[in-house]
């Protein structure tokens, strides 16, 4: 099954709608909720990342019968030094970001502990793209 | 206790939720105004948050909490009202400050998590 989705710029409430289609998507086919978790929290922490540091991008879903494969994609400032942003508690988040519960420095982390595959590509002036693989069992 | 025994420790007000959620026994509970702490747990059922927005609801449902207590007088939109009953998700409004109202729950036996 493939599902693409629109991050929508600047507006938070856009954040999650993609997250939240794959959610009900995965619990129709009857995926264990502890799987589903880790898929959404991952996939939420990159929506919010897009439109908290880049202007917004695209989601693209593929599930297959053992696996999830999700690409978050956006044509933002890319990041300069991607180990650096892969550190807990490293962020550069505005202040409307943090006024908004985030910008800790978690998301990356996070989704690095969520995922069984990720993969971070980023070149500065061009975008970011990230790669995420769940596997069902 | 129950979700229901807990907002009328805290004279708060039930927004939404089911009878079979309002009598749901809470055990834990975590409390944050951030909503990257809130990523990162592994389970609980229970939130207390000064936080007040969409992204509040949308924050929990990813993370899988059922239950969301907002403290400090902070009341929830019907934007919010409505994403929070489409995912079956408890609301309730209390007046009380957070550290009021973590630690009436932490003296009546709700346990942190960590
Ligand atoms: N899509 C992106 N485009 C540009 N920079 C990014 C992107 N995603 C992450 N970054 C950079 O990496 C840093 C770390 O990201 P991470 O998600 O770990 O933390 P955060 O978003 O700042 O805070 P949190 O995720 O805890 O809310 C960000 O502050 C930002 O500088
Ligand atoms: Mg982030």
């Amino acid at each position: 099954m493939h599902f693409e989705y629109k991050v929508i710029e600047g507006d938070f409430v856009n954040a999650g709608i993609a997250s939240s289609s794959v959610k009900k998507t995965l619990k129709q086919l009857n995926i264990p909720p502890a799987i589903i978790k880790r898929v959404v929290v991952a996939l939420y922490e990159a929506e919010v990342n897009a439109i908290a540091h880049a202007c917004g991008g695209t989601v693209t879903a593929d599930i297959d019968s053992d696996k999830i494969r999700l690409v978050v994609a956006d044509k933002g400032p890319g990041i300069p030094d991607i180990d650096l942003a892969m550190q807990e508690g490293y962020s550069t988040a505005r202040p409307e970001v943090r006024d908004m519960g985030f910008g800790a420095g978690m998301g990356l982390p996070n989704i690095k502990n969520n995922v069984d595959k990720l993969n971070v590509q980023s070149t500065v002036g061009v975008g970011t793209t990230v790669e995420m693989e769940v596997n069902f069992n | 206790m129950t979700v229901k025994e807990i907002a009328e420790l805290l004279e708060a007000k039930i927004v939404c939720g089911t009878e079979e959620q309002l009598t749901e026994d809470i055990k834990t509970a975590f409390a944050s105004d951030l909503m990257s702490d809130v990523l990162t747990l592994k389970q609980t059922p229970l939130l207390l948050t000064g936080l007040c927005n969409v992204q509040t609801i949308r924050t929990c449902e990813m993370a899988g909490l059922e239950i969301i207590i907002f403290v400090r007088k902070k009341k929830a939109t019907e934007e919010m009202i409505e994403l929070a009953q489409d995912n079956d998700m408890v609301l309730i409004e209390s007046d009380f400050s957070m550290f009021k109202a973590c630690g009436l729950l932490y003296a009546n036996d709700i346990k942190p998590l960590f």
